[in-house]
């Protein structure tokens, strides 16, 4: 039997390619997604026989990384996991996905996901939840739950996600892997099929928080191609592990800690806090007084933004038609058989937020009341250098249990989203688990462009706790 | 807050069958009530965020180059005659 690589690092397996031979470390995760994605349809798409593992140079040498099927890849089928992209081949490659290429980096999987990115389970597909690796009833979060759930399984080096109000984060925090939203504009969204265009960011899911540094040395960067991409220089986010937060001020907002978080996530969470202090860490109270608005003006906002931006999926130039007597019954039959529940309960919503008379009302209000959410985080940032929270108030769902009601499952995303309105960087590190095996994960959110100072910090907490070697019980025993 | 379910899935070009549009209405009804909570702030003298960054106006020299795309775009496409997307017809002759 060859030799299983596929519970490497990336940065592990980048190291093994150079060892074995870049074919070796792909049939290793090949194989293993195989074995397992029947069970997690975690991966959409893949196979190792449409690749090549390449010549092993470059950063990310031959290793093979899943991405979430809204980025775009030339010549493969890019679906957003919604029916009315069936067919849809984009006939160029996202920026995302030329820069992992030219990196060395293997474009394997195409990861499931909430249809059009709507949703915190990955139970909106088109083609099927995805499952939880640390228990199939459960869900892996969403809406980069597939990404998420791959990494977790091992039948993934690293994925690519994208973030809109906690897609990212959250489901790392479900699946125990590292998540990552870089700054609004820090990576180019050239190719990534748009949802909420002032808060989309695509960000690094991995097994190690060296992992999401090194792919954020690869994938940060203005992009002319790109022209809400920011033209900051880029660091060398490696260089931030330096293995300590003395003099570090982390700001803990209490009311993220109040009534309606699990008692087990807070527990977890607390002991994060008393590790960073404990390292010399200086622990600050913050106050974000409109975090508490932060559901509430993302739902105007950001389904305005969606409806908007899925005016494009009208059966003319890519994805499915549905034939019509006329054209707008073409449109009609096409959009209203191709997209799903969710997509139309936010299709709809955001055009009522966005129509005649209720703009000033609804879209207005919400934009100002954001306004208040960013100077919130500038206030706390004027003390602390980084926001520490938990990533969820609840361990992982079971399927099927908040997908009747919207609002529930929008509130599960209570604390992600504030980050994705004020633009600025956050991340989930695993920090525990629950009794009964469940993953927790602590948020980090820093100041615009400062990536780094939350990957130090997620460093001295991973690095502390060390559970990386705890994985899913996948087949009966720990695979 | 009032709104017509019949009249926005016309907007959004979608149509509803009854069952979704009772689903659909009701849910609509709970998330508008629950965002109404923003009316209670006061926001009459804070400017709105539409970009999070400040940016604004950013230009490029408008440059021709070749994309290279259009005969993979078109060969994906759900109807095309020659080098065109093929649409039910739209104008009447009349008109």
């Amino acid at each position: 039997m060859a030799a299983d690589y596929s519970k490497l690092s990336l940065k592990e397996a980048v190291a093994a390619a150079r060892e074995a031979g870049p074919d070796a470390i792909l049939q290793s995760v090949a194989e293993r997604s195989a074995r397992l994605n029947p069970k997690l349809n975690a991966l959409l798409r893949f196979d190792a026989k449409r690749v090549s593992a390449g010549s092993g140079a470059g950063v990310l040498g031959g290793v093979p990384i899943a991405v979430k099927d809204n980025i775009c890849v030339d010549g493969w089928e890019t679906t957003c996991a919604s029916k009315i992209l069936q067919g849809h081949v984009p006939p160029y490659d996202a920026t995302v996905i030329e820069k992992i290429k030219a990196a060395g980096g293997v474009i394997f999987g195409q990861a499931n996901m909430d249809e059009f990115a709507f949703g915190s389970s990955s139970e909106t597909s088109a083609w099927g939840p995805v499952r939880n690796p640390w228990d199939l009833e459960r869900v892996p979060g969403g809406s980069s739950g597939g990404s998420a759930a791959a990494v977790a399984a091992d039948m993934a080096f690293a994925a690519l996600g994208s973030d809109t109000g906690g897609s990212i984060r959250q489901p790392a925090a479900f699946c125990g892997v590292v998540g990552l939203k870089p700054t609004y504009g820090r990576i180019s969204r050239y190719g990534l099929i748009a949802f909420g265009s002032s808060f989309d960011q695509i960000g690094p899911i991995t097994k190690t928080v060296e992992d999401s540094a090194l792919l954020m040395n690869v994938l940060a960067g203005h992009d002319p191609k790109d022209s809400t991409s920011a033209p900051q220089a880029v660091p060398d986010y490696t260089r931030a592990l330096v293995g300590n937060v003395k003099g570090l001020k982390v700001g803990v907002p209490e009311d993220f800690f109040a009534a309606g978080l699990d008692p087990e996530i807070e527990k977890s969470v607390r002991t994060s806090i008393k590790l960073l202090e404990n390292a010399g860490a200086q622990i600050v109270p913050v106050a974000l007084p409109h975090a508490k608005y932060s559901v509430a003006v993302y739902y105007i906002v950001a389904v305005a933004e969606a409806s908007s931006n899925l005016g494009r999926f009208d059966g003319v130039r890519f994805g499915r038609r549905v034939q019509g007597a006329d054209l707008i019954e073409m449109y009609k039959k096409t959009r209203s058989d191709g997209f799903g529940a969710e997509a139309k309960r936010r299709i709809l919503l955001g055009t009522f937020v966005l129509s005649a008379g209720y703009y000033d009302a609804y879209y207005l209000q919400g934009q100002k009341v954001r306004t208040l959410i960013r100077q919130d985080f500038s206030t706390a940032f004027e003390k602390a250098d980084l926001i520490l929270s938990p990533t969820t108030p609840t361990p992982p769902f079971k399927i099927g249990e908040k997908l009747t009601d919207p609002l529930a499952m929008y509130l599960s995303d209570i604390f992600t989203i504030p980050a994705n309105l004020a633009g600025v960087p956050a991340l989930s590190v695993p920090c525990g688990f629950t009794a009964s095996g469940l993953p927790i994960g602590v948020q980090l959110m820093g100041r615009p462009f400062e990536e780094s100072v939350i990957l130090r910090a997620a460093h001295t907490i991973e690095q502390t706790l060390n559970l990386r070697a705890r994985k899913p019980m996948l087949e009966g025993a720990a695979v | 807050m009032s709104f017509e379910i019949q009249k926005l899935a016309d907007l959004a070009r979608l149509e509803l069958k009854p069952e979704e549009k009772a689903k659909l209405e009701k849910d609509l009804a709970a998330i508008l009530s629950y965002v109404d909570e923003l009316r209670k702030l006061n926001t009459a003298a804070v400017e709105p965020t539409s970009h999070v960054l400040n940016m604004e106006n950013v230009f490029r020299e408008d440059q021709v180059r070749e994309s290279g795309v259009r005969d993979k775009t078109l060969k994906h496409a759900p109807q095309t005659e020659g080098t065109l997307f093929k649409v039910p017809k739209t104008v009447d002759k009349e008109s």
